[in-house]
């Protein structure tokens, strides 16, 4: 078994987990014209490199934040999502 | 060729088969009329039709491993075309009706088998959505019907019409549906574009893609420890699995996360199934192949991934759906699994045609329907080369699509339903 190092209840099982998508900015609900919600919507990241996604604890009803790798599909980091809103005030 | 059978068996010498083996790898040339990277079966059948109806012969195949040994090999060979919009039905219809004649036109036995495939309502939902596509498919000339649970039981009297408090209330039979050797389908296109004059080139990695004025010019690519340039006047890119990455080097990006799928045989056993069941709402999939193993599989993984690893929570899953649907089987050894890189689009549709570079053409997004449509995939492409007119079966396909919000959805008769 694949083991998620979650942040709220440490190493569990991966498949309490579920994977939510790419973390990615919202465009500007206000101005943003229609080419930034479809690049926003439909061109994720496919690289094969680090992904920093969203994933949720469903038992717990917790979303947190994983740096996974995509080709060895290593989970780098985990972190609460606090972090993000950190990141973006400083 | 049944008249060449029966000579053969009439006959006292064996059948010694000229051209049944490809014909021995040349050196690459400076320049080419059409490049088309990768050697999976959409890309030697673009070839073929290319050559056969086109008279383009200056082609060139370049694939990194060998023939039909990527995404080609890891499919299921489900052949079908009951999808759910005019769109999709319409193009899915074509390849159903072309790969029954494949084996007559490549001299060569690809295997077909028409089986039907039955997919599965378990609730009402799932039964007013199967009478749409049962009525976009006869519009389009397909042979499918909503059928009740005493036909089924008499289609396959082995299925638990009760299977984890579910019961299967109504069933989506497709008669079209059938089974070919996935490797053949790949062995027969190559065979007929190799005689034709095109060349494959294997173990030929394209490693970078040349773009002039937004316009190609040529790939690079690598031989073992030699490297190339190619000159070319088209590429085509059709490489299921890494299609963003080839895009990347060709300079833009595709709206596609790439997925795992895992699939799984059994040990052979009597024949008992002919039709392939399929039940989306237990995410699953069965068929018994000609030699008697079960093929079992579902979705993609639950999370994008560049690997072909295997993991235990997507067979115990999987597998206790099959069970709950076929309970006899519990006992059954597993003999192989594998895992393919499936090209995930939004809608679950393809993407094909022009892409933002001139010249160069897209067949991707192939996630998990690209087997079948090996054909009318090749057909339509070559045409788009041929003529660099975008076929209007395969228009709705365009990238643009995404940044015109006009997605053709097929996520319903999609996921987990080959």
């Amino acid at each position: 078994m694949k083991i998620m190092p979650c942040p709220l209840n440490g190493p569990r099982n991966i498949n309490e987990f579920v994977y939510g998508g790419e973390v990615s900015e919202l465009p500007d609900v206000a101005t943003a014209p229609d080419s930034d919600w479809a690049e926003h919507t439909f061109y994720a990241y496919n690289g094969t490199g680090i992904a920093r996604e969203w994933w949720y604890h469903v038992a717990s009803g917790y979303w947190f934040v994983a740096e996974r790798h995509r080709v060895t599909d290593e989970i780098i980091r985990t972190y609460d999502p606090a972090v993000l809103a950190e990141e973006k005030a400083q | 060729m049944p008249f060449a059978l029966l000579k053969y068996g009439l006959g006292s010498e064996y059948p010694f088969e000229k051209h049944a083996d490809l014909p021995p790898p040349t050196a690459l040339k400076k320049r080419y009329d059409v490049v088309i990277i990768g050697g999976g079966g959409h890309g030697v059948a673009t070839a073929y039709y290319l050559a056969k109806y086109h008279g383009i012969t200056n082609v060139a195949i370049l694939e990194k491993g060998y023939l039909g040994g990527g995404n080609t090999a890891r499919n299921t060979a489900v052949i079908r075309s009951n999808y759910l919009t005019s769109e999709g039905v319409r193009f899915y219809s074509e390849s159903v009706k072309l790969f029954r004649d494949l084996s007559n036109e490549f001299d060569f036995n690809i295997m077909y088998s028409r089986r039907g495939q039955l997919t599965l309502a378990h609730t009402d939902s799932a039964i007013r959505a199967f009478r749409q596509r049962a009525e976009v498919n006869k519009h389009f000339g397909g042979k499918t019907e909503l059928i009740d649970p005493q036909q089924i039981r008499e289609l396959v009297p082995t299925l638990n019409m009760y299977p984890g408090q579910q019961p299967v209330l109504a069933g989506l039979w497709h008669m079209d549906g059938a089974t070919a050797r996935h490797d053949a389908v790949a062995w027969g296109y190559a065979k007929g574009a190799t005689q034709r004059g095109v060349e494959l080139h294997q173990l030929t990695e394209v490693t970078d893609v040349l773009v002039r004025d937004e316009k190609v010019w040529g790939v690079k690519v690598r031989q073992g420890s030699a490297e190339h340039v190619i000159e070319c006047g088209i590429a085509v890119q059709a490489v299921a699995g890494h299609s963003s990455l080839l895009a990347a080097k060709a300079g833009f990006r595709l709206p596609i996360v790439t997925y795992p799928l895992q699939a799984m045989v059994t040990q052979p056993v009597k024949p008992f199934l002919d039709p392939l069941v399929s039940s989306p709402a237990f995410h699953c999939y069965v068929q018994q192949t000609g030699r008697g193993e079960l093929v079992f599989g579902g979705g993609s993984d639950p999370y994008p991934l560049y690997n072909t690893r295997s993991t235990m929570e997507l067979k115990e899953e999987l597998l206790a759906h099959a069970v709950e649907l076929f309970p006899f089987v519990a006992n059954l050894k597993l003999m192989r699994q594998w895992a393919g890189l499936t090209d995930m689009t939004s809608d679950y549709s393809p993407i094909m045609g022009l892409s933002p570079v001139e010249n160069y053409y897209l067949d991707a997004g192939w996630g998990t329907w690209g087997f079948k449509s090996t054909p009318i995939c090749g057909k339509t492409m070559a045409e788009l080369v041929a003529t660099g007119k975008v076929p209007d079966l395969i228009k709705p396909f365009g990238v643009e699509r995404f940044s015109e919000f006009r997605q053709v959805n097929e996520m319903g008769a999609t996921a987990a339903s080959h």
